[in-house]
């Protein structure tokens, strides 16, 4: 019985919590995308040949977790087959938010675009459900002073 | 040392071409920050000690390809990329592997 009731708490915890977590982080997400706009991540591998810009790697990652409650719900659909909508959320947030970091490094360099967006997307074993890790990178493109 | 990801570099030229060039480095947390992220597992959100590992171990592994390049006498390393695996649990390596070559100003 008490099994049952730990269950059915971890459950609630995981949903308010994750569902609390997910709120905020979106919110932020769209936030700073709106003013990191004016600098484009393109995945063309083809830049500008006119010489005007000097070249950096720039990355960016997150590792984000899964709660209780999106592992549970995940499980479920796994049985049936289909969608698994509470894992696509997650991995939309990693996705964009390590496209954001990697654009913040670049714009602290003073990058006006960044080329060649690659994303590596891994399976971090963290603890019993797992967690997973979003890298982008590219190559930004900086403005020469000299000319 | 110049990095990047792109294969060709507008307004260079590659005058000499050395190969491949790669650094690795595989790392894992202590049990403590593996116990706290397995408690994060239930709430969810981002495991900045994992963020951080990672990112600490793909410097690591940058700077071990920029010394492999420097040392057969390359001045940049072209077309990189990185790779992830996660090896056991709570242990991931990271690979990155590019092509050492020389530039000049065209």
């Amino acid at each position: 019985m008490s099994n049952v009731i730990g269950f059915i708490l971890l459950l609630l915890i995981g949903l308010y919590f994750g569902k609390r977590a997910e709120k905020r982080h979106y919110k932020s997400i769209i936030e700073r995308e709106h003013k990191l706009n004016a600098l484009p991540a393109i995945a063309s591998r083809f830049p500008p040949t006119d010489g005007f810009f000097h070249h950096q790697l720039v990355t960016g990652s997150t590792v984000v977790s899964s709660d209780y409650f999106k592992s549970f719900t995940a499980g479920l659909i796994n049985i049936f087959g289909g969608q698994v909508t509470p894992f696509e959320s997650l991995i939309d947030r990693a996705r964009r938010e390590s496209v954001l970091r990697m654009k913040a490094q670049a714009k602290a360099s003073g990058a006006e675009m960044i080329f060649n967006i690659k994303f590596e997307t891994s399976r971090i074993a963290a603890g019993r459900t797992g967690a997973i890790e979003v890298m982008s990178y590219g190559t930004a493109l900086i403005p020469r002073s000299d000319r | 040392m110049l990095l990047s990801n792109l294969e060709i570099m507008p307004g260079k030229r590659v005058v000499r071409h050395f190969g491949l060039v790669q650094g690795s480095s595989v790392r894992s947390k202590h049990a403590g920050r593996d116990f706290m992220s397995g408690l994060k597992n239930i709430f969810g959100g981002e495991l900045t000690a994992y963020t951080e590992l990672l990112h600490d171990s793909r410097e690591q592994a940058t700077d071990r390809l920029k010394e492999q390049a420097e040392s057969i006498g390359a001045n940049a390393v072209l077309n990189i990329r990185f790779s992830t695996s996660s090896i056991a649990a709570g242990a991931a390596e990271i690979y990155v592997y590019g092509t050492a070559v020389e530039l000049e100003d065209e």
